[in-house]
């Protein structure tokens, strides 16, 4: 399949990733690319196959105790933040 | 005439539907993946770890209490339990949202259908499907309103297990909807899996509402978010079923979209957001494996399951015979259930209901309290029961014992002797002061006599003055009876 | 005394404990070496400071009889795991600047060992990259150059600052993180040796997420039996990590200087991949060659659907990147560009926050995830990646190791393969397979091309085995003999 200009803005959207219009071309190209390219699973017979999600597959997934371990490290969450206030993230203004 | 549960419109009466996605809060000490704290009011920022807050290189790991308090309420409304079950990405970015993903249950849930009985004010009962429960993370909080420019956020919730709980659309009324609400909450209690306070967050409803022509295909619905009380949910969905039909008889369409309930107003409204086509991308999460449950994991869950509210309303009526009114009352909550019980033990439990239903109730609503700071405890509301049940005390003196325990959280026996309001039950006592009635009214015996029977209550009155109301009346009764007829 | 940065892991050890010299001494000379080398940039970060503090407290601690198993040795982290109080970017302008307040598990259970913190290596940024030319520190040098002309070559990549600073010297060994072969193809590239152990023996917890179900920690050291001592500190069960083993951990150097008499070695025909490099195809001869001549015996396996390992890994890969990269919002840390409105901030952060092939990579994931395609590609490709592991699992109910080319050409030039988006992702053909199944697997340096560039065999074992990928890597490594080194022209 090939992707189009219009797909490339949709999933750069979808992405929140800005792409000059003029790049989209050259995007759609390479992705389009890279999708012919994996097209060839298809000539794979997948049948029945059971997908694979992880390398640690058939290990049980380990659970914690309920007990609080963690938080109260106030300083630490913020210390990167470009911006902050009274002990909150500053964000640009959300418009609901 | 409009037939029940339907909406009168200009072009005939009209059918809602209803399905409501609740998300409640799982009572736990620490968060689904992490090991911040749940508590609630803390400083901004406080109950945050690295993990809540996405930092690079930070990884989920389960909380095991999530997935039990979520299989314990899988079976509280004996629903399926999904042995196997997958948590997923749900991929969107928000302030609020730190990983830019949302850790849920898509396609595999921990919990598949189930079913709530509601009941219904006129007594009715009806059951409403459960489409599954799921497992995901709460979101952070934005501020809004704390600067013109800016948003503030607070990740305090973010990470907190939800259980998303979601129903069929059975429901066909605001009534409906709100009876399930409060029924689900009841059962979220006893349970013990979600405090389910709406007023600090701890069930919020989404509700999907459409209406059509009984018989019609489901009309395109819009979904109403995050609604925090059982009353504004009832009062959305009227309102919401009302607007959507009077679109539809002006000869508009439903546009299917995310509305708010704006709780001034009592109106919904779209959300100003531009409707842009969501993608959420879901797929498992690499990050976990699946969540895979034992049988003996289930049925040991199973076992420690508490009664819950529709045995308990059996056995009280069946076994207690209270009736379907009281019992529905006494259920409604854990707490007043609970109440009830340790104070009918050993007691007359019809006696004990209209205490609690009345009484008590009268009391607390007066006053505007919880059952649990109720200022009689359970045992003092037996006791006091029990002294009207021996004879020590008339009932109605009982209500003066129990207005001084409300007043003073004192036994009733020690308000009694205190206040010396013990009954006299002396039947010798008694006949002597029957007799003196009876002296006094010779005229009223005649009448007696002649077959007017409510006379009775003249001489009673009588020995009741004479007593200061301290005799018991069940006995002046007797005897006045066996005397007026000698 | 020999030079101390030309000492391996093992050398260094026997000389400190025997008071040879100290580990400020071989500190400095690292220190020395790395700000001589400079132009090669396979550092974005350099800590000679906290490596001095560190060398003098692991001093005190051998005074005191105390050390640990990496006490004393300078090494390199690469810059993909946080490290607490040191800036870390992923090689990338979105996290120029960010100083975790944590420290990664692999890279802590190093510092208690006793290590002595370098600082941090280059990368592909955020480790998508087969030649370290996308990192925003720039392009990373290989050490080596042909013997035909003077041009800059590539280390390979993501891990190209670790495999060129441990080339070149600049420390006794480097940690390296492997998503599709980010460890074994960059040690193929600069002559060292390069081991990704089984998915799950090391935590992933505090490295910065590429691929989750893939991406694994590994050593990067200039011996097979340093790789064995490193990995041994870095492994482990980590509660932190639901994805962390909990099977046991061998003591890896009891696996070195056995024999290899009547193991089955599987060589896989498959590997024979089309534009192979001829030399390489060769060398892969002489190293069956050298196990046969060891005693082990080289049986012929098939591994049918590897072509289509690379495939299934260029969806897989950049499907869970998307995900993991979503946190790069400009919200809480990192960049954060102007933007009129929120939508804007995003959209301008992100773009302006991540490279060229970042972002390609993002778009390819978040195209094969949406609506209408994940079953199309997405479920496809995890489809192909059980036939893939359930055909390595097949081959080893026969065999106990695999051997194959680590690469399918040797280093190239800077600038060299840009053009060419697929043929940049074929230089992991080689390697892809194996993590696709989380098996183990090195990269052994066993021979030149004829330009004088080094290439590398690789070694792949059941999962959990790295004890007989131990054992048979070190029996290759004998029988190259390889001994050449970056700088020296043939
Ligand atoms: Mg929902
Ligand atoms: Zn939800």
């Amino acid at each position: 399949m090939s992707v189009d200009k219009s797909t490339v803005a949709r999933i750069a959207q979808l992405a929140r990733i800005k792409v000059p219009e003029e790049d989209l071309g050259a995007l759609a190209d390479e992705l389009s690319k890279i999708i012919g390219w994996v097209e060839q699973l298809d000539e794979v017979d997948t049948e029945g196959v059971a997908p694979m999600a992880s390398s640690a597959e058939g290990t049980v997934l380990r659970q914690r105790d309920d007990v609080v371990t963690d938080g109260d490290c106030r300083e630490a969450v913020l210390s990167n933040a470009p911006k902050t206030t009274k002990g909150y993230f500053v964000v640009p203004k959300v418009i609901e | 005439m409009t037939e029940k549960n339907m909406i009168a419109g200009r072009t005939g009466d009209w059918e809602v539907v209803i399905g409501l996605e609740v998300h409640a809060q799982v009572i736990s000490q620490a968060k689904l993946f992490s090991g911040a704290g749940t508590s609630f009011g803390a400083e901004p920022n406080e109950h945050v770890s690295l993990v809540d807050a996405a930092m690079p290189g930070m990884l989920p790991v389960i909380n095991k209490v999530a997935i039990e308090q979520a299989v314990r309420t899988g079976l509280g409304i004996k629903a399926q339990i999904n042995r196997f079950s997958v948590f997923d990405r749900k991929n969107y970015f928000y302030p609020d949202l730190p990983q830019g993903y949302q850790i849920t249950q898509f396609g595999d849930p921990i919990v598949g259908a189930g079913e709530i009985i509601i009941d219904m004010k006129d007594g009715e009962s009806r059951t409403v499907g459960i489409t599954r429960i799921h497992l995901e993370q709460d979101a952070g909080k934005s501020i809004h309103d704390m600067d013109p420019s800016s948003t503030y956020v607070d990740l305090n919730r973010s990470g907190i297990t939800l259980m998303e709980i979601v129903s069929d659309p059975d429901l066909r009324s605001a009534d409906e909807a709100a009876a399930y609400l409060t029924k689900l909450r009841a059962i979220l209690r006893y349970l013990g899996t979600c405090d389910g306070n709406m007023e600090q967050g701890s069930m919020r409803c989404d509700a999907n509402v459409s209406v059509r022509k009984l018989g019609d295909e489901l009309g395109t619905r819009c979904e109403i978010k995050n609604v925090n009380s059982i009353r504004f949910a009832a009062q959305a969905i009227e309102y919401e079923a009302r607007r959507q039909i009077e679109v539809i008889e002006g000869g508009g369409t439903i546009a299917q979209q995310t509305r708010l309930f704006d709780a001034n107003k009592g109106v919904t409204r779209s959300m100003r957001s531009k409707e842009e086509a969501h993608d959420y991308r879901y797929f498992p999460d690499p990050d976990l494996l699946p969540v895979n449950l034992s049988e003996e994991f289930v049925e040991e869950i199973r076992r420690t399951l508490p009664e819950l509210p529709d045995d308990k309303k059996r056995r009280l009526v069946d076994k207690l015979g209270l009736s379907g009114y009281d019992a529905d009352v006494l259920v409604a909550e854990r707490a007043t259930a609970e109440y009830f019980e340790a104070a009918a033990e050993g007691q007359d439990a019809k006696t004990v209901a209209n205490w609690v239903t009345s009484d008590l109730f009268g009391y607390l609503n007066k006053e505007d309290l919880d059952i649990a700071d109720s200022p009689v405890a359970a045992k003092q509301l037996g006791a006091l029961v029990g002294l009207i049940s021996d004879g020590t005390i008339s009932g109605r003196i009982a209500r003066d014992v129990f207005t001084e325990m409300c007043a003073t959280s004192k036994d009733p026996a020690v308000v009694v002797e205190e206040k010396g309001l013990k009954q006299i039950s002396d039947s010798g006592e008694l006949e002597g002061i029957v007799d003196e009635a009876i002296a006094k009214g010779p005229a009223q015996v005649e009448q007696y006599k002649s077959g007017n029977e409510k006379i009775i209550g003249w001489f009673v009155g009588q020995v009741m003055q004479a007593t200061k109301g301290e005799a018991n009346p069940q006995m002046v009764n007797e005897i006045l009876r066996k005397k007026l007829s000698e | 005394m020999a030079n101390l940065t030309d000492l391996t892991i093992a050398e260094a050890q026997a000389g400190l404990a025997q008071g040879e010299f100290s580990s400020k001494e071989i500190t400095e000379a690292h220190i020395t070496a790395i700000e001589a080398a400079r132009d090669l940039n396979a550092f974005v970060t350099e800590t000679p400071e906290r490596a001095l503090a560190d060398a003098e407290a692991s001093d005190k601690r051998r005074a005191g009889g105390d050390v640990g198993a990496l006490d004393g040795l300078p090494i390199a982290i690469k810059d993909l795991f946080c490290t607490k109080g040191i800036q870390s970017t992923a090689s990338s302008h979105m996290l120029e600047g960010f100083i975790p307040s944590y420290e990664s598990t692999v890279s802590s259970k190093m510092v208690d060992a006793g290590m002595v913190m370098l600082g941090k290596t280059n990368l592909d940024e955020f480790a998508m990259g087969s030649s370290n030319e996308t990192s925003y520190f720039g392009p990373v040098l290989n050490p080596w150059k042909r013997s035909s002309d003077d041009q800059s070559l590539v280390p390979g990549g993501s891990s190209g600052g670790s495999a060129s600073a441990v080339a070149a010297r600049l420390c006794l060994a480097a940690t390296g993180t492997d998503t599709g072969g980010s460890i074994r193809q960059p040690a193929s590239f600069c002559g060292i040796v390069g081991m990704k152990p089984t998915y799950g023996r090391c935590s992933r917890w505090g490295i910065v997420a590429f691929a989750s179900s893939l991406d694994q920690a590994g050593p990067m050291t200039r011996t097979v039996r340093d790789a064995a001592i490193m990995l041994q500190s870095m492994v482990g069960f980590d509660p932190k990590d639901t994805t962390s083993s909990e099977m046991p951990v061998p003591d890896f150097q009891a696996m070195l200087g056995q024999d290899i008499k009547g193991l089955k070695i599987g060589i896989p025909s498959e590997y024979r991949v089309e534009g192979t490099d001829p030399e390489i195809l060769a060398l892969w001869d002489q190293g069956v060659k050298w196990l046969e001549d060891a005693g082990a015996e080289a049986v012929e396996v098939s591994l049918p659907r590897t072509k289509y390992a690379l495939p299934a890994y260029y969806i897989i890969a950049p499907a869970e990147a998307s995900s993991n990269l979503a946190r790069y919002d400009g919200m809480r840390y990192g960049l954060r560009a102007d933007g009129e409105n929120l939508a804007e901030v995003y959209e301008n952060t992100r773009a302006e926050g991540f490279g060229n092939e970042v972002r390609r990579r993002i778009l390819m994931g978040t195209y094969v995830l949406s609506a209408g395609y994940y079953d199309a590609y997405y479920i496809k490709a995890q489809k192909v990646r059980k036939l893939i592991a359930d055909e390595f699992s097949a081959a080893f109910e026969t065999v106990d190791a695999i051997l194959t080319p680590a690469v399918p050409s040797a280093a190239f030039a800077h600038g060299e393969k840009s053009d060419d988006l697929l043929g940049m992702y074929l230089n992991d053909v080689m390697t892809v397979p194996a993590s696709l199944a989380g098996l183990p697997g090195i990269s052994v340096p066993a021979g030149l091309s004829s330009d004088g560039l080094p290439l590398g065999l690789q070694l792949i074992t059941k999962a959990f085995d790295e004890e007989t990928l131990f054992r048979v890597a070190d029996v290759l490594e004998q029988s190259a003999g390889f001994t050449a080194r970056p700088g020296e022209k043939a």
